[in-house]
């Protein structure tokens, strides 16, 4: 049956089921499962995998088919994530509907905000208005997004194949990134903090501090992790030679990001086609020509120093380039310069000053901005970037309105776990794992 | 920028044709209904309409990509090519539906396009263009040129929701149909196993064609009810 179906199309009806021989095991011990096996003598074991990675707890399920140790076919389900971003970015505005697309993949959320956002400012036209500081922002954050996403990438390799030492020494250094995420921004996670026109609000200067205090402690969890893993025999017996895929199986599966550079070929977007000033960095393209899981470690390695490298030139621009963070047009850009007051809370004592006792025009024109938004011209656009996990494409529809009338992401992580398959398939299942981490599904990306 | 500003209507159908489709009609001001009309804003309707068809130069390298894809074409499908659209700096090739495997393999191999990269499928549901409701976009890079793009965009009408699977062009769209198929009903006809990807396999409907209502359920608290969003009041 299966040679004429690749794919089921349905679930087997029961008279296919009732005549074949199987075993159905629902957790329990894996000795009654293994007799039982052994007592239908047939090697073929069709089991749900995991969860193994971080990403897969609930919410990927893997369906392989195993003849003794050998995966013969590789299934992937997904959809457990799927919380209708999209759909639910539609009832809000353009400048709400950030909240929605930072909760795509959350691990680089400000990664995807900046994808969106440049996605509104080339329907809106203001692609070459963002002042140069909030350029530079976007930069800073996106790049620190990257170290963060990588670091999470690579620990979670390391904590599969039993070094649960790595995901501390990664996580560490995350955690220096997410503290000042929460000093910028508030929030470790989901920030919400790239918009529309600009960025929300400025970088306080104790961020900036805290940020070059934590520096050595950042680049410490990176050569750590380094140190602990490139030249480790037993890491490299793992991943060497597996999950191997080529520039034309990458083509053929639409893979990028790391899985694409780890075959040799420097495709990467912020080269290719620059977007938010990325031209005006130094900074080198990491490539591998392994093909295979090590590749793609490395590569994400090497671009965690490279980012690191593009953030530290961010900060020296942000120090010489004072000036507005938001497009001057006040029909975008959100009044008021929030700053967190002495009572912990946002605040913007000028403007509600002048709304409240000055201008009752600026009161209605605050009022029509924070309940309705501004409107965007109908027509729709394609904004790429270059995600930790890959190219990043938002297409935005709008019908002139003030929400969205289409928002699509187009997750890396979606086309590259799709690549699962081709990896795994003909191998062993101890494979299975690190290609799993290979690929670094965050799952809120890949079902949105 | 002038030609994307909303239209008011003038020219009903004749405009649109001239802009291009028509997305949206809106009636009144400030959402208010129901009430007698005591400030003429009533009256006030408008008519938006998505960018129409580009006149040449387009510029860039689309003219290049236009002529390329028209010459390829010319033998197999020699009127796959509706109309080209330039708009915000990006290239949309609108192609019939029966013609777009012919034209994904041109774009695919024909050495002066070469968009060896797909970066999918997805959906978009336009309930007033009629007998085109269900439209198709598949974004395409090519590397050999350094990173072009081009959108090529295909429609089918609701009654009739089929359009040919790109999965033997670029495997890469498996899921990506799949994804369209489950959120819009869009059926790819010779896709390997077109099953539903995101939803549960048993879920009736398609969550993200316009008519699909949004939260249906109402959300309780201390006796009241928090209607879903689409019958929330609207501010415009």
């Amino acid at each position: 049956m299966t040679d004429t179906m690749p794919h089921a199309p349905a679930p087997a009806p029961d008279e296919v089921m009732d005549d074949s021989a199987f075993v159905l095991a629902h957790g329990g011990d894996w000795n009654d499962v293994a007799s039982e096996v052994a007592r239908l003598q047939e090697e073929r074991i069709v089991i749900s995998m995991g969860p193994q990675h971080p990403s897969t707890h609930g919410v990927l399920r893997l369906v392989l088919e195993l003849d003794g140790e050998y995966v013969k076919e590789t299934r992937v389900g997904l959809g457990f994530l799927h919380t209708g971003i999209e759909k639910t970015m539609e009832a809000r505005s353009w400048n709400q509907a950030v909240t929605m697309v930072s909760r795509c993949d959350y691990v680089a959320s400000m990664c995807n905000e900046l994808t969106y956002c440049l996605a509104v400012d080339k329907l809106l036209g203001i692609t070459d208005q963002i002042p140069e500081r909030a350029q530079i922002i976007r930069v800073l954050i996106a790049e620190l997004a990257r170290v963060s996403s990588h670091l999470v990438a690579l620990g979670s390799l390391g904590n599969e194949l039993g070094g649960t030492t790595l995901m501390t020494v990664t996580f560490r250094g995350r955690e220096y990134i997410l503290n000042f995420f929460e000093a910028v921004t508030g929030q470790r996670m989901n920030n919400a903090f790239i918009r529309p026109g600009g960025v929300a609000h400025d970088i306080p200067d104790e961020a900036i501090d805290q940020l070059i205090a934590d520096w050595d402690k950042i680049m410490l969890s990176i050569d750590d992790l380094d140190d602990l893993l490139t030249e480790n025999p037993i890491f490299r017996g793992r991943c060497e030679g597996v999950g191997v895929l080529d520039l034309s199986a990458c083509m053929a599966l639409g893979l990028t990001g790391p899985i694409l550079r780890s075959t040799g070929y420097p495709y990467d977007l912020r080269k290719v086609a620059p977007y938010s000033g990325y031209e005006n960095y130094e900074f080198d393209v990491c490539t591998e020509d392994s093909c295979d899981v090590m590749g793609r470690y490395l590569v994400r390695l090497h671009e965690m120093r490279q980012s690191m490298r593009i953030v530290a030139q961010a900060l020296a621009k942000l120090r010489a380039t004072p000036g507005p963070i938001m497009v001057p047009d006040l029909r975008i850009a959100m009044p008021g310069q929030v700053t967190v007051g002495p009572d912990g809370q946002g605040q913007a004592p000028d403007h509600v000053k002048h709304i409240l006792s000055d201008s009752m025009e600026g009161l209605i024109h605050h009022f029509k901005l924070v309940t309705e938004g501004f409107h965007v011209p109908p027509g729709q656009v394609f904004a790429q970037t270059e995600h930790p996990k890959g190219v990043q494409g938002v297409l935005a529809v709008s019908d002139g309105g003030t929400h969205p009338y289409r928002v699509h992401v187009r997750d890396a992580a979606f086309n590259n776990l799709q690549s699962l398959a081709a990896q795994t398939e003909g191998g062993t299942i101890s494979d299975v794992i690190v290609c799993v981490a290979s690929v670094d599904p965050v799952m809120g990306g890949v079902d949105r | 920028m002038s030609d994307n500003q909303v239209q008011v209507t003038g020219g009903g159908a004749e405009s649109a044709a001239r802009t291009g489709t028509v997305i949206a009609q809106r009636h009144g001001a400030f959402g208010a209904s129901g009430a007698g009309d005591v400030t003429g804003f009533g009256g006030f309707a408008e008519q938006v309409t998505m960018p129409g068809p580009s006149s040449r130069p387009y510029g860039g390298y689309f003219d290049e990509v236009v002529d390329s894809l028209t010459q390829a074409l010319e033998a197999k499908a020699p009127t796959a090519i509706e109309k080209v659209v330039v708009d915000r700096g990006e290239l949309t090739v609108y192609v019939r539906r029966e013609d777009l495997v012919a034209v994904m393999m041109a774009l695919r191999d024909e050495p002066a396009l070469r968009f060896e990269l797909s970066l999918g499928v997805t959906g978009v549901n336009y309930p007033l263009d009629k007998g085109r409701e269900l439209h198709a976009l598949y974004h395409l890079t090519s590397l050999t040129h350094g990173g072009r793009n081009i959108r090529v965009e295909t429609t089918c009408p609701d009654a009739d929701p089929h359009i040919p699977s790109t999965v033997s062009v670029y495997p890469a769209n498996d899921w990506h149909e799949r994804e369209a198929w489950d959120m819009f009903g869009i059926v790819f006809d010779g896709h390997p196993g077109l099953a539903r990807i995101l939803m549960p396999d048993d879920w009736v409907g398609h969550p993200q064609r316009k008519d699909y209502p949004l939260g249906g359920i109402g959300v309780q608290f201390k006796g009241a009810t928090t209607p879903p969003v689409a019958e929330r009041r609207r501010y415009f």
